[in-house]
């Protein structure tokens, strides 16, 4: 699951560092990551696993890094 | 008013409006000078740190009573209520986000209570594209002494040449992204302050908003301890926007009485006469019925949400709610106050009636500015992507 959520941030982040080498913990904020970027990779998450992150999963603290977003997603069912 | 507004407070600052701000507000405006008067009267009531806990000795008082005080100063003049609103803002910011135990801050604000201290912003930059959320200024490595830096470019810093202390936004480093700021508390002697251009602007004229360079040497303990991103999320940008609307709808409320006092005026002039203006007067209470209604909701909602489960604050549906406050409030203020320009007529025109509402007119064009509602409207079409129920 983490490699299919590297790939959604690499194509919709906009980071100025490659998702590949980023640490599963690293603050994607920190990595350049844009709010507006980061409602791009919450539409892109929803429709790469098929599911509807719920509204208080979306803030922006649930999308910092990458073990928040695979946390997120295994609380609305995506199989790790 | 609810049980949560301390009505001694809000009688004070209603006096503070009636006796200082509305004789000062006509020569404010003209000569776009700071409201010094009704700030020391503020003071002198401690209204500066009513936001202040009780533990650190200020009020501890309500956002709902700080909301009725911006609401009485904005009705009799616009520039004070602003000014009054914005540092409450600052207020706020530490008050939420200092921390547990951050002796510096707790130190400050008793600071604020005991010399009644008046903090100003320093969110804007150049080069940002009016983005609060984006910094160029970074907070520099602490040098051998400990002591850190910024110098930040800054078109509007508003009441600046008059505040004693500045919440600036900054970036956490510098090497950090744009987008990964912090808040820095700096007091007055410890910044330089080179001023930029001049101040002579439509509205808002007393709020004295020139552009500054500002420098700062400051200790690590001044920053703010979470990141900017959730300071904003949870508290300036709804407090800012409650607050606000509240002076916006304070300016608003004062142009309806003028209209209202204007066709009683005729009313009595020619008794039982068709009154045409009477007709326009209901018209625009309607209008500001709108008005009070958004701005008293959103208040409560956010005093619910801060008391209860403040997570909810950061929440995309929440962010959207309290960013349509300030669209909405922002766009019906001056409709309002246009509205009474077409009931009163020449009179209200003309600057030196009884039932002038120019300046009305030009300090609540001010609200659109204020961040501008087209940034806003931007974010919200991206959150709108997303959230869902809004």
């Amino acid at each position: 699951m983490k490699d299919r959520i590297r790939q959604v941030i690499k194509e919709h982040g906009h980071l100025s560092v490659d998702p590949g080498t980023l640490a599963d913990d690293a603050d994607l904020y920190q990595a350049g990551m844009t709010s507006h970027a980061s409602v791009n990779v919450m539409i892109a998450l929803e429709d790469t696993f098929d599911v509807e992150f719920l509204d208080s999963m979306l803030k922006r603290s649930v999308f910092e890094s990458i073990d928040s977003i695979s946390q997120a997603l295994t609380e609305v069912g995506v199989e790790a | 008013m609810t049980a949560d507004v301390d009505t001694g407070l809000v009688e004070a600052a209603r006096r503070i409006a009636t006796d200082v701000a509305a004789p000062n507000a006509i020569e404010v405006d003209k000569e776009a000078r700071f409201p010094a008067e009704t700030v020391a009267a503020l003071r002198e009531e401690r209204l500066l740190s009513a936001l202040v806990p009780v533990e650190l000795g200020g009020a501890g008082a309500s956002l709902e009573t700080m909301a009725q005080v911006c609401f009485e100063l904005g009705r009799r003049c616009g520039a004070s209520g602003m000014v009054f609103a914005m540092h409450q803002i600052q207020v706020a910011c530490m008050v939420d986000h200092r921390g547990d135990g951050a002796q510096w801050f707790d130190d400050y604000l008793r600071e604020v209570v005991a010399e009644q201290r008046l903090i100003a912003s320093i969110t804007s930059e150049v080069g940002t594209g009016g983005d609060m959320g984006k910094s160029v200024a970074a907070v520099s490595e602490a040098g051998t002494d400990g002591y850190q830096s910024f110098e930040k470019q800054a078109p509007t810093v508003s009441y600046g040449p008059h505040a004693d202390a500045f919440l600036t936004t900054v970036r956490r480093a510098p090497d950090a992204e744009p987008g990964d700021q912090v808040a820095v508390l700096t007091r007055r002697d410890q910044m330089e302050m080179e001023p930029q251009g001049t101040w002579d602007p439509l509205g808002m004229r007393g709020t004295c908003s020139p552009g500054f360079i500002a420098t700062a040497r400051f200790t690590p303990d001044q920053v703010l301890p979470v990141a900017f991103s959730t300071i904003s999320a949870e508290t300036m940008t709804p407090v800012s926007h409650i607050l606000w609307s509240h002076v916006w709808l304070g300016i608003a409320t004062d142009a309806f009485d003028r209209a209202r006092a204007f066709v009683k005026a005729a009313a009595k002039r020619k008794p039982g006469e068709p009154l045409p203006a009477a007709i326009r007067l209901s018209e625009l209470m309607s209008e500001l019925s709108l008005l009070r209604a958004e701005v008293g909701l959103a208040l409560r909602e956010y005093c619910d949400l801060h008391a209860g489960d403040r997570a909810k604050l950061s929440e995309m549906a929440t962010i959207l709610r309290f960013n349509n406050l300030k669209i909405a409030a922002s766009e019906q203020a001056p409709k309002v106050c246009q509205e009474a320009l077409g009931v009163c007529g020449i009179v209200g025109y003309k600057n030196d009636t009884p039932f002038s509402v120019g300046r009305h007119l030009r300090d609540a064009m001010s609200a659109r500015l204020m961040v501008a509602n087209e940034r806003i409207h931007a974010t919200d079409a991206s959150l709108l992507l997303i959230a869902k129920e809004v």
